[in-house]
C-alpha cells in the first residue's frame, strides 16, 4: 500500500553517524593531524556497524524504503550486460512499475523481470512508487512465457510496497493478474529464482515471486501486509507506535521469513545497508543468481515444476485434531 | 476464557426486553423496509422487497445449495496455531477461540464432497462469521485439500467466496496461501476438471488475489463487492469519490472480469447447468 512514501533521507536511528560526519567533515576541513581522523572514522564504521546488527523490524523497513536504495534497473546496470528491454502486455499497455527484458548475468543468459519504483520525482510517478497495474503482472508473465518457450532461466527482483490500489487498476482486474501470476508461475518450465531487494508487499510482491528459489535482501522486507496498513487495521491507527509494534508482529524481516521456511536464504548487505555500497551489493546479487541459477539449470522442467509445487505445498502451519463426531448438519434448504 | 467485562448499560438493555422475541423483525438495509426475519430466511436470506442478498454463513450457504442429506463435511480437524505468536489488542490464540465460540467452526471455512441436483461436486464455502474469512493456513490448507479432492474424485470443484483477504496473523504464511491455493488451482486446471467460483459479499484481498478469480466460470452474486484493494484504501489513495456501484458485481461483469451475475434463488440450478455443460 503507497499510504506512507516516507523519505527517510536521514533516517532517524542513524542521527549519532550524521553527528559523526559532521565532525569527520569538520576535521578534514580544518586539515586536522590524521591520527584523530583515522580515529573518527573508525569510530564511523563500527558504529554503522553497531547500528546496523540487530535492526529493529521498523528501522529495518525505513532502510528497506530508503530513497538511495538500489533498484531494479540499477542493479542491472551492475550485474547484468547487454540489458535488451522487452516492453508492454500486448493487451492493453506497458507499465514501467515492472521491467521486463533478457540480460547476461554471469555466464548464464536470463530474463530479468523487477519492480521498479523510480528515482526521480517524474520516474516515480510514472513508476506509481513501485506500485505496478495489472497490465504490469501481464506483461512479467508474458514475457515470463517467452523465456520459458526458449529456455531462457528466470530471475526476478521484487520491490514494491504492494500492487497499486486504484480504480482504473481495479477495472482492469488488478486481482485476476496476481492470481494468473501465481498459478501459471507454478508450472512454467524453466528455473525461476526470486529475489527481495527492497520492499516485499503483499500479494503485489509474490505475483512475481513464485519460484524455486526465494532469497531477501538482509534489510529487506516480506509480509502480507505494510506495518502502517496492518496498525491501521488491526491498532485502529496508524501511528509511529503502532506501526513499530505492527513490524515487531508481522515477522516480516529476512530472518524472520528464513525462519517460516518462506525463503530459502538471506543476502548480506555492506554495513549500513545496500545504498552505502550499492556495487558490493551487486555482486553479492550477481553471485547468488549464478549459483542458483547454476544448481537448477539442469534440471529436468518436470522434476522442477513439482519440486516448485511441493515447496509452496508444504507453506502453513495448521494442527490436525480429531474432528468432530457429528459432521455439521447442514439445514435443509427452503 | 475467564476474563472480567463489565457490561455498560447498553449492553445489557437488550436483554431487558423479553416481551418481543428478539429480532423477528429486521430493517432491510438496502431498501430500509420493515421485514419479517422469518420470511427473510424462508427467501435463502434475500430480501422479499428488494432482492438485496444478506451475507450468510459456511453452513447455511451448503444447505441453500447441496441436495438435502448429501454433504459430507471433510477437513473439519485443522485448526490454526499462533506460527509467529501474534498479538495485537489480542492474543491471535484467544482470538481464534473466541471466534470459534462465535461462529461454531474451527476456522473460516467449511469443505466436503456433496450433490447437486444430483450431480457430485466438491464444495468449499469460506466463512463470514469467523475472522471475517479470513485466508490463513487452515483456509489455504482446506482449499488446497479440496482441489486436491476434486483432482483425486475427478469431480467439478465449487468455492464460495467470501473473504476480507489474508489474514494479518499469520502474515508471510497467510501470503503464501494465495501461492499455495493458485498452485492446486494449475493441477487441476491442467487435468481438464472443472472450477466454479462464486463470489459473495465481499470478496477483497488475497482470496480475489488467488484462487477467487481463477475459476473457469466465475460468477457473483447481486450488488456484492468484489475487488483487491478495499474501497477505502483507493479513496485514501486517490483523495476522490468513487463512482457509484464501483466494484460491486454488475461493475466487475461490465469490466469482463465474471461471467455471470446470479440471483441466489437461481444459483444452485446455474451450477448444475455449468456442470453438465463441462460434462462434469
Amino acid at each position: 500500500m503507497p499510504a506512507t512514501m516516507s523519505t527517510f533521507y536521514q533516517l532517524e536511528f542513524e542521527k549519532p553517524i550524521v553527528e559523526l560526519d559532521r565532525k569527520i567533515a569538520d576535521a578534514e576541513a580544518s586539515g586536522s593531524v590524521n591520527g584523530e581522523l583515522s580515529s573518527l572514522r573508525e569510530q564511523r564504521s563500527k558504529l554503522l556497524k553497531e547500528l546496523y546488527t540487530d535492526l529493529s523490524p521498523w528501522n529495518t523497513v525505513r532502510v528497506a524504503r530508503h530513497p538511495n536504495r538500489p533498484q531494479t534497473r540499477d542493479y542491472l546496470k551492475m550485474l547484468g550486460r547487454d540489458f535488451t528491454e522487452l516492453s508492454g502486455d500486448r493487451r492493453y499497455g506497458d507499465d514501467p512499475a515492472i521491467v521486463t527484458g533478457f540480460a547476461r548475468i554471469g555466464e548464464f543468459k536470463v530474463l530479468v523481470v523487477g519492480h521498479q519504483k523510480g528515482k526521480s520525482t517524474q520516474e516515480k510517478l510514472d513508476c506509481h512508487f513501485g506500485c505496478a497495474h495489472p497490465e504490469g503482472y501481464r506483461k512479467a508473465l508474458a514475457k515470463m512465457k517467452l523465456a520459458e518457450k526458449f529456455g531462457v532461466p528466470i530471475v526476478t527482483f521484487v520491490d514494491t510496497p504492494g500492487a497499486y490500489p486504484g480504480l482504473e487498476a481495479e477495472k482492469r482486474g488488478q486481482a485476476e493478474a496476481i492470481a494468473v501470476n501465481l498459478r501459471e508461475m507454478s508450472v512454467i518450465k524453466v528455473p525461476i529464482v526470486s529475489l527481495v531487494i527492497g520492499e516485499g508487499g503483499s500479494g503485489g510482491a509474490l505475483g512475481i515471486a513464485v519460484a524455486d528459489r526465494v532469497a531477501m535482501l538482509a534489510n529487506a522486507w516480506y509480509s502480507v501486509i505494510s506495518p502502517e496498513g496492518c496498525a491501521a487495521i488491526l491498532w485502529k491507527q496508524a501511528n509511529e507506535r503502532n506501526n513499530s509494534a505492527a513490524a515487531d508482529a508481522l515477522h516480516l524481516t529476512a530472518r524472520d521469513n528464513l525462519k517460516l521456511g518462506i525463503i530459502e536464504e538471506v543476502l548480506p548487505e555492506p554495513a549500513g545497508g545496500a545504498h552505502r555500497d550499492p556495487a558490493q551489493t551487486a555482486a553479492t546479487i550477481e553471485r547468488w543468481v549464478v549459483d542458483s541459477v547454476r544448481a537448477l539449470k539442469d534440471v529436468p522442467p518436470e522434476t522442477l515444476v513439482q519440486r516448485r509445487f511441493e515447496r509452496f505445498r508444504k507453506l502453513g502451519r495448521y494442527q490436525e485434531v480429531q474432528a468432530p463426531e457429528t459432521p455439521v448438519q447442514a439445514p435443509e434448504p427452503a | 476464557m475467564t476474563k472480567a467485562v463489565v457490561q455498560s448499560w447498553t449492553a445489557l438493555r437488550p436483554a431487558r426486553r423479553t416481551s418481543v422475541p428478539e429480532g423477528s423483525w429486521l430493517r432491510c438495509p438496502s431498501c430500509a423496509q420493515m421485514i419479517y426475519r422469518r420470511h427473510m430466511e424462508t427467501n435463502l436470506h434475500v430480501c422479499p422487497e428488494c432482492q438485496h442478498h444478506f451475507r450468510i454463513v459456511a453452513s447455511e450457504r451448503v444447505g441453500q445449495l447441496v441436495d438435502p442429506g448429501s454433504f459430507q463435511s471433510e477437513f473439519d480437524g485443522l485448526q490454526s496455531l499462533d506460527p509467529l505468536g501474534f498479538r495485537d489488542l489480542k492474543a491471535y490464540p484467544d482470538r481464534v477461540l473466541a471466534e470459534q465460540l462465535k461462529s461454531g467452526r474451527p476456522d473460516a471455512v467449511l469443505a466436503g464432497e456433496c450433490f447437486i441436483k444430483g450431480r457430485p461436486a466438491v464444495l468449499c464455502c469460506l466463512d463470514l462469521g469467523f475472522m471475517m474469512g479470513s485466508m490463513g493456513s487452515v483456509v489455504g490448507e482446506v482449499v488446497t485439500r479440496s482441489v486436491e479432492r476434486a483432482l483425486e474424485r475427478g469431480l467439478p470443484l465449487v468455492i464460495v467466496s467470501c473473504s476480507g483477504g489474508a489474514r494479518m496473523q499469520e502474515s508471510g504464511l497467510s501470503l503464501m496461501q494465495m501461492a499455495k491455493t493458485s498452485a492446486a488451482l494449475a493441477k487441476l486446471d491442467r487435468a481438464g476438471l472443472l472450477f466454479i467460483s462464486v463470489l459473495t459479499d465481499p470478496t477483497t484481498g488475497g482470496v480475489t488475489a488467488s484462487f477467487a478469480m481463477l475459476g473457469d466460470v466465475i460468477i457473483a452474486e447481486p450488488k456484492a463487492l468484489i475487488g483487491f484493494a478495499g474501497p477505502r484504501v483507493i479513496q485514501q489513495t486517490l483523495r476522490q469519490d468513487l463512482p457509484e456501484g464501483f466494484q460491486r458485481s454488475e461493475f466487475l461483469r461490465e469490466c469482463g472480469l465474471v461471467d455471470r451475475v446470479v440471483h441466489r434463488h437461481e444459483l444452485r440450478n446455474e451450477i448444475a447447468r455449468l456442470i453438465d455443460y463441462t460434462g462434469g
